[in-house]
């Protein structure tokens, strides 16, 4: 457990990085996020997996699976592997703010 | 600050050997499949005997779990063998996957495929049963020998179910 400071904002992260509380997590967060993790641009389609992500925490307390997002923001399972490449359930809730999923399907 | 590690040069690969054709051997290695994808893993699964019935398009909806001779369900064997019981087992089981989010059997490959995994026949099988391509998942690549998918998992971790 750590504080750390992105785009002014102290945020507070675990072992791993990623943040512990979302309420500290607001958008201006997300771009220097995804370029910690080496996604330099958001498209309108990461913007859409990214707040589905970060609201589906707030209403369900569990980080979504690919499958979830895939589900119920419409992107492909193909699109959501070209967005976030190789670990995209990882990669989106770390930009989003939450915690990493805990879903195995 | 720390980060995750997303290691995208990582060289593992996992490869599952598929041989039972029911409903919950098949589910078991979909799950493993779709974990190693969506860590990414370089994913290969190999469908050999009965385990092709998961990549037969005839099939692949139907699979089934009996609860005779699985003495994990707790079901008597005289009970189980009563027609109509394996598709009542089937019917549960379903529901209960359901229930956990798992997809049904189809498009949990498909979502396997799309996230990159590869697909292979054995071809022994193949030719035994005498099936042809047009038989197979759109989705599988390829139907090879034995000898062919070790050279594949070489350096590869092996999962047999």
């Amino acid at each position: 457990m750590a504080t750390e400071t992105i785009a002014g904002h102290e945020i507070d992260v675990d072992d791993e990085g990623f943040m512990t509380d979302s309420s500290q997590w607001t958008e201006d967060l997300a771009p220097e996020l995804a370029k910690a993790i080496g996604i330099d641009a958001l498209t309108d389609d990461h913007w859409k997996a990214i707040r589905f992500v970060h609201s589906d925490f707030g209403e369900e307390g569990e980080s979504p699976t690919v499958r979830r997002v895939s589900v119920e923001t419409g992107l492909s399972t193909k699109q959501l592997y070209q967005l976030f490449p190789k670990k995209p359930g990882k990669k989106m809730a770390f930009i989003a703010g939450v915690p990493k999923p805990t879903g195995c399907v | 600050m720390p980060l995750p590690n997303f290691d995208e040069e990582s060289d593992r690969k996992v490869c599952i050997i598929l041989s039972k054709g029911s409903l919950d051997w098949a589910a078991a290695s979909m799950v493993i499949a779709n974990a190693a994808v969506s860590e990414g893993i370089e994913l290969h699964l190999f469908f050999t005997f009965y385990g092709m019935d998961a990549v037969l398009k005839k099939k692949m909806d139907h699979l089934k779990v009996t609860p005779l001779a699985n003495p994990s369900m707790g079901m008597p064997n005289a009970v189980a063998a009563i027609p109509g019981v394996t598709a009542m087992a089937t019917s549960m089981m379903k529901k209960k996957m359901a229930e956990q989010n798992v997809p049904d059997h189809r498009d949990f490959i498909q979502m396997v495929c799309d996230a990159g995994g590869h697909l292979h026949v054995c071809k022994m099988t193949f030719d035994m049963f005498g099936y042809t391509k047009d038989d197979l998942f759109d989705e599988v690549e390829d139907v090879i020998s034995a000898s062919d998918f070790l050279e594949i998992a070489e350096d590869g971790q092996i999962i047999f179910i």
